[in-house]
């Protein structure tokens, strides 16, 4: 059903959308700049009405050897039509950032917040980019695959301790 | 002079009374609400903005519980992996268990080609730890209003669900029972008869807690028009489970998106009309009604047969080869130190859990650990909005908003 959705987006986005299915799950890989225009069709089209998010995470592909390193997924559930579709954005390491979707669907709040606590992609026009599960002080993004999982660092305040 | 009041304890007037409140300083104060506060079971903290006892902004800060869920799943095998769901929501793991172990067959290939007695055992196990979850929150909320005796009722209940869980799998909480392609073990003997035993006392149970709390005037007055969410604001923020439910919308994965065995079983979905705290309430309590009716059903239906898929790339071989032969010998070593070889792709497979949409986002690359292992756990998404609803609310109207969120430490901050 979904596969409708895909063929949707390509006749009307045409470059700016490569779609893929893998076991079941419809993707659309979307042009970083054109991602809010996607996204806000998906949202309005009467025929789409993805009216629901479901999550947002990133995907290192360091050790899968593809290029560009993160790829960006939102996952997206239309309750009206019973149907799924899965936007990705490709992006660089040196250039980690998307622009964010929290303006589209404000339950993608938190979860974009989590993508950059535990990847460090920048989501531009989020209104409150903090870091979420970890503290302010944190240094690195500890699910990047060239973080050791071994790494500690426990935070010691010493103010008063001298 | 004339500025000088005199207060005379209860001799005041309404006029005085409004005079009063000019004078009350009305700057806005900072109170802390958590991390470790007898309502905010899990670990969570609120940083709240107060103007007297209404609350003007709140910001919540979860992440005291997070444990690295992801990066430890990528450095363990497929196998592996299940132990770490268990404590992810740890007041029903085997709905994890199953969620997790069903993203890797849908990879392997092997959705709907589970034996039928491993797919009714998945079922019967986890419609229990759907009692399970619905009977703590409930409970947990009603004692936290100050209703103890609902408390210990329904817990009471729970420990009857732990103990025959713990019969199943050998632990009472954190049970590691599901495995890729079936089951760890057959169900013990006795568990059909035990089982309705347990249904019927439960059943006993719930009319005893519905009478205490129902038409409970203060329990009613703290939960009813408390923490309101329209069906619009549940779905643009991507609100599933009971708390959907309860504003109205008839959404369950079990039957919008039917896996296993659901298309099968007959079971109603209960709505609310409102979307306050009261009926999310009553959706769990409606919840457990039909979770019992499914569990009736399975016992009923359920066949004799296998329990785990026969295919030597997911099960270990049966205790008696591994120790005589060689090969038995070898698969369950390359099982055991390697893991299953799960071919390169990604899925994401999703399960109706105690509180709502449980998804697991899995990335093979062709070896025995997951490249990546997101779960997308119904409690985070939830938690996400308490900050906007309790705007306006009173500080004591945060304790039953965030009891119907039922949020799980450990399934929240991962």
């Amino acid at each position: 059903m979904a596969r409708s959705v895909l063929d949707a987006l390509t006749s009307r986005f045409g470059d700016a959308i490569t779609t893929r299915s893998d076991h079941g799950d419809e993707v659309a890989v979307v042009a970083r700049d054109r991602l809010v225009e996607v996204a806000t069709f998906l949202r309005d089209d009467p025929a789409m009405a993805f009216d629901s998010p479901v999550f947002c995470t990133c995907l290192d592909r360091l050790h899968l050897n593809e290029d560009p390193r993160f790829e960006v997924s939102w996952q997206l559930r239309s309750l009206r039509h019973r149907q799924r579709i899965r936007l990705a954005v490709q992006v660089p390491e040196e250039d980690a950032r998307v622009p964010s979707l929290t303006g589209v669907w404000a339950g993608l709040d938190w979860q974009e917040r989590e993508t950059y606590d535990m990847y460090g992609i920048r989501f531009d026009g989020h209104h409150d980019l903090r870091r979420i599960y970890l503290y302010e002080e944190f240094v690195g993004w500890p699910l990047r695959k060239d973080y050791p999982k071994e790494k500690r660092q426990p935070l010691v305040r010493r103010t008063g301790l001298e | 002079m004339s500025s000088l009041k005199t207060y005379v304890l209860g001799r005041k007037t309404a006029e005085d009374l409004d005079r009063d409140d000019d004078d009350l300083p009305n700057e806005l104060m900072t109170v802390n609400m958590g991390p470790s506060h007898p309502a905010m079971h899990g670990t969570v903290r609120i940083v709240l903005t107060v103007d007297g006892e209404r609350v003007v902004s709140g910001d919540v800060q979860p992440g005291f519980l997070h444990r690295c869920f992801e990066k430890e799943a990528e450095h363990a095998t497929w196998t592996q992996v299940f132990p770490y769901t268990d404590r992810l929501n740890y007041v029903s793991p085997m709905l994890n268990n199953v969620g997790y172990a069903m993203a890797v067959e849908k990879l392997l290939d092997l959705t709907g080609k589970l034996p039928r007695r491993a797919e009714y055992i998945r079922v019967i196990v986890g419609e229990i730890s759907r009692i399970t979850d619905h009977l703590t929150c409930t409970g947990a909320s009603a004692m936290e209003l100050g209703a103890f005796t609902p408390f210990l009722y329904l817990l009471k209940s729970r420990e009857w669900f732990y103990q025959l869980l713990e019969k199943v799998s050998g632990a009472r909480l954190t049970h590691s029972y599901v495995r890729i392609g079936g089951v760890f073990a057959d169900l013990p003997d006795g568990f059909h008869d035990e089982l309705l035993g347990l249904l019927d006392k439960t059943e006993a149970v719930m009319v005893e807690v519905e009478a205490l709390l129902n038409n409970n005037k203060i329990f009613h007055d703290r939960m009813a028009g408390v923490g309101v969410l329209t069906a619009e604001d549940c779905t643009r923020l991507g609100i599933t489970g009971p708390m959907l439910r309860a504003s109205g919308v008839d959404y369950d994965v079990r039957k919008d998106f039917p896996y296993s065995i659901y298309d099968d079983l007959e079971f109603d979905v209960p709505v609310g009309s409102k979307g306050d705290c009261f009926d999310r309430y009553l959706v769990r309590i409606a919840e457990i009604r039909q979770s019992i009716r499914i569990l009736r059903q399975c016992l009923a239906q359920i066949p004799d047969g296998p329990i785990i898929v026969d295919d030597p790339r997911v099960a270990l071989p049966p205790k008696s080869e591994t120790y005589n032969t060689i090969e038995g010998m070898i698969r369950h070593f390359k099982h055991i130190m390697d893991g299953i070889r799960v071919p390169p792709g990604e899925a994401y497979t999703f399960i109706e859990g105690g509180n709502g949409e449980l998804g697991f986002f899995i990335r093979a690359d062709g070896t025995g650990r997951p490249y990546k292992c997101y779960v997308r756990s119904p409690s985070f998404v939830h938690l996400s909005t308490v900050g906007n609803t309790i705007k306006g609310h009173l500080i004591a109207d945060i304790v039953p908003i965030f009891g119907m969120i039922n949020m799980i430490g450990g399934e929240c901050d991962k």
